[in-house]
């Protein structure tokens, strides 16, 4: 039921909530697609008119900045009518529950949301709920996916390594909580790679994680070894108060990425995190800014990826001409 | 009031009574088993050919939701759900609203019991004021009052000298105990096991060590204390072993399963449907064979249905948000049997866990149909086949993994102390 959520009864993507459920074959043509948007970066007029008439509701139930703000430019370079909100200081303060958050929009004809909540499954949730004419697009649920950033992640990974086949791909810090990891991995291990490895101390990995198709390290130096690519993950502060971590200059010193520690992963080692970085916490400032980093292309990226995914789901039922 | 229910397959696991023939109730009392009393008149006669006759079922855990929750469920409704799941005698968890810890709510228990026509709700009271954890309950008024065990319901005690002493003091009233073990906080807020499933699904986990630790605390305190401890709703296959040591070391415990949890696992969730947010929560494989070899052993002796009728919204939200607990009286029957089907255990064994068990820890003198019992009598069909949908439920929360599955095995009546409580009426 989760999958085939995603899918309408042409096995088309109609609602984008995880990678889980998802082909190879339609994973690559989002990132295909995406290839197509991305010249459009350069040009002078940065739109094509494919989701013009369209309207798309971004909500946001957490706060967020990269992913709104690429989501609303993605959307606008569709040229869809696009409506930002920021529902934790609005409605949901003055005790309106998340259902009716959406009956509400859902009444003023909206073709999409792109929703982000704290929750894990509320995506889920909005999706069965909404009307069926209306897409939804994770961005970013609980700790249970971000399948948007996971897949501007695999188009960064080929655009610089090209084939995923060979590649051994590390995930270090706080797989416990983030929804990113889960969703890289389902993406990695659908679209192929050789490994994926993650890293982190016990505190920092969930239940029997080697479940989803991973290996695992506590030890960063034996960790790198032969690493084709790096993903660092955030660490909030907030794991130190609740006992999860002694202090952050500790973890640093353990799961920090410095450019000593990367000279370990193989010379051409591409250095990715899915932002906003903590410097000094989990990555140094010379590898996040230096020449083996793709942690600002991979913002640029997000915009194509996700103009891709939101016009690849509009194209259900011919939406889209 | 003379009653004959004829023809029968008369199931009485207390008296070791299997076999074809007829049971006679007579003003409210079982009268004889096969051989008619002399000369004795029906005023009615059941025809139970085909069928199964057996002691009604004692539920020893269930939620109705009232006082304080009438939009969920109400005495009303869920009697009715009750009676049509050939459940007679239901005890009632303290966590209403006010809690049950005054005689005044056990007497209000009482009262909406008797307007709802179903004189069987036997309140359990709480262990500790409010359910706080912090101070006695006056647990001797409450018994006084009619409760026949104390509890903490789900709510923690998290200092364990206060659960010592609460321990201490029931065993002076020779109050039994019924614990379900959950450390809270190794629970840490969690809605699902810890395990590959809540990994997958970034689901905050409950690790099985959060009962485990919790039970093994609690064992050690029952000898310290000369409680007596029953354990409610294990969930995990080192509860069975933990009750099956101090079984064998000569410890006066018992415990029961949630039926659910007999049959359903973390990989049965459908993918965040709240239908199956339950506490403790749905666990792996292995916890349920153990929890079923642990029932076909006898080291646990009683099966519950752990009632939780829900309105719609408690169950419409992301699923960490949801309430948990599933609405489970009508589905009580159908699963233990299906566990028959499936060989885990034999019929009489089931039949034990739903009346003779539960009476003989509670210690009420039914459970059986020895003349002059209580004549609580569940006649079943063990073959009927039927839907789980708005025309055949009764409860008033639809709040059930199984909606629109069909279960084999349907009460046809029941009777409550020689009055008949329930009839099923569709065409045979």
């Amino acid at each position: 039921m989760s999958t085939n959520l995603q899918l309408n009864a042409q096995g088309k993507l109609k609602h984008f909530l995880s990678i889980e459920g998802l082909d190879k074959t339609l994973l690559t043509e989002i990132l295909d697609t995406a290839e197509s948007f991305i010249g459009m970066n350069d040009q002078q007029i940065k739109k094509v008119p494919l989701l013009r008439g369209k309207t798309i509701v971004n909500l946001f139930f957490e706060n967020s900045t990269r992913t709104r703000t690429t989501f609303e430019l993605a959307a606008k370079r569709l040229s869809a009518d696009v409506l930002s909100m920021s529902i934790a200081t609005s409605s949901t303060s003055k005790g309106e529950s998340l259902l009716d958050t959406i009956r509400n929009l859902e009444a003023m004809y909206v073709d999409m949301f792109v929703v982000r909540h704290g929750i894990s499954g509320a995506a889920h949730f909005i999706a069965q709920q909404t009307a069926p004419h209306i897409s939804v697009i994770n961005a970013g649920d609980g700790q249970h996916a971000h399948p948007t950033q996971a897949m501007l992640d695999m188009f960064t990974i080929r655009q610089v390594k090209h084939d995923f086949a060979p590649l051994r791909v590390a995930i270090i810090g706080d797989i416990l909580h983030s929804r990113v990891a889960r969703s890289q991995i389902q993406a990695l291990n659908t679209l192929g790679v050789a490994e994926i490895r993650v890293i982190a101390p016990k505190t920092l990995l969930p239940a029997h994680v080697e479940k989803l198709g991973v290996s695992v390290c506590h030890d960063l130096q034996t960790g790198l070894q032969d690493i084709d690519v790096i993903i660092m993950l955030r660490l909030q502060k907030e794991r130190m108060t609740s006992a999860l971590l002694p202090s952050e200059s500790e973890y640093f010193r353990c799961f920090g990425l410095t450019e000593q520690k990367l000279k370990i992963a193989k010379p051409d080692a591409m250095v990715m995190h899915p932002g906003p970085i903590n410097r000094g916490v989990e990555i140094d400032s010379k590898v996040a800014d230096g020449a083996q980093s793709v942690i600002l292309k991979q913002v640029s990226n997000g915009i194509a990826v996700r103009m891709a995914i939101m016009a690849i789901a509009m194209q259900k039922q011919g939406m889209v001409a | 009031m003379h009653v004959i229910i004829e023809n029968g397959r008369i199931i009485d696991p207390a008296n070791q009574v299997d076999c074809v023939g007829t049971l006679y109730l007579a003003d409210g009392k079982i009268a004889s088993v096969i051989n008619p009393p002399d000369g004795f008149q029906a005023d009615m006669r059941l025809n139970a050919s085909g069928q199964i006759v057996c002691p009604g079922f004692i539920d020893l855990s269930t939620r109705l939701r009232e006082p304080g929750q009438s939009r969920k469920a109400t005495f009303k409704s869920e009697v009715i759900a009750a009676a049509s799941s050939g459940v007679t005698t239901l005890c009632l968890q303290p966590d209403t609203s006010p809690v049950i810890d005054t005689p005044a709510v056990a007497e209000l228990i009482k009262e909406l019991a008797n307007k709802a026509g179903y004189r069987q709700i036997l309140p359990i009271a709480a262990l500790t004021r409010k359910l706080e954890g912090n101070e006695l309950s006056s647990m001797l008024a409450l018994k006084q009052a009619g409760c026949v065990a104390v509890s903490n319901a789900g709510a923690p005690v998290t200092n364990l000298l206060i659960l010592r002493r609460a321990m201490e003091y029931a065993a002076s009233h020779d109050l039994l105990f019924i614990f379900r073990p959950n450390d809270y906080w190794l629970g840490n807020k969690g809605c699902a096991h810890e395990g590959a499933v809540a990994t997958r699904y970034g689901l905050p986990g409950i690790p099985d060590a959060a009962e485990t630790i919790a039970l093994a605390h609690c064992l050690e305190l029952a000898e310290l204390t000369g409680c007596r401890v029953h354990f409610g709703q294990l969930s995990c296959k080192r509860s069975v072993i933990k009750i099956q040591q101090a079984q064998k070391y000569g410890l006066a415990v018992s415990a029961d399963v949630a039926i659910h949890q007999l049959h359903l696992t973390e990989n049965d969730m459908i993918p965040f449907d709240s239908a199956y947010h339950v506490l403790p929560p749905l666990r792996t494989e292995a916890d349920k064979q153990f929890l079923r070899q642990g029932l076909a052993s006898g080291t646990i002796n009683c099966i519950c249905s752990d009632h939780q009728p829900h309105d719609v919204d408690a169950k419409l939200g992301a699923f960490p948000e949801t309430e948990p607990g599933v609405s489970s009286l009508e589905t009580l029957l159908p699963l233990t049997l299906k566990l028959v089907e499936q060989h885990a255990i034999d019929l009489q064994q089931a039949i034990a866990a739903l009346s003779q068990h539960p009476a003989d820890i509670l210690r009420l003198n039914k459970g059986a149909l020895t003349p002059g019992l209580p004549a609580d009598i569940c006649v079943f069909d063990p073959e009927r086949e039927w839907q789980v949908n708005t025309s055949t439920w009764k409860s008033q929360g639809c709040n059930t993994p199984y909606w629109q599955q069909t279960l084999k095995g349907r009460v046809t009546h029941t009777l409550q102390a020689g009055k008949l409580i329930y009839r099923l009426h569709e065409p045979a």
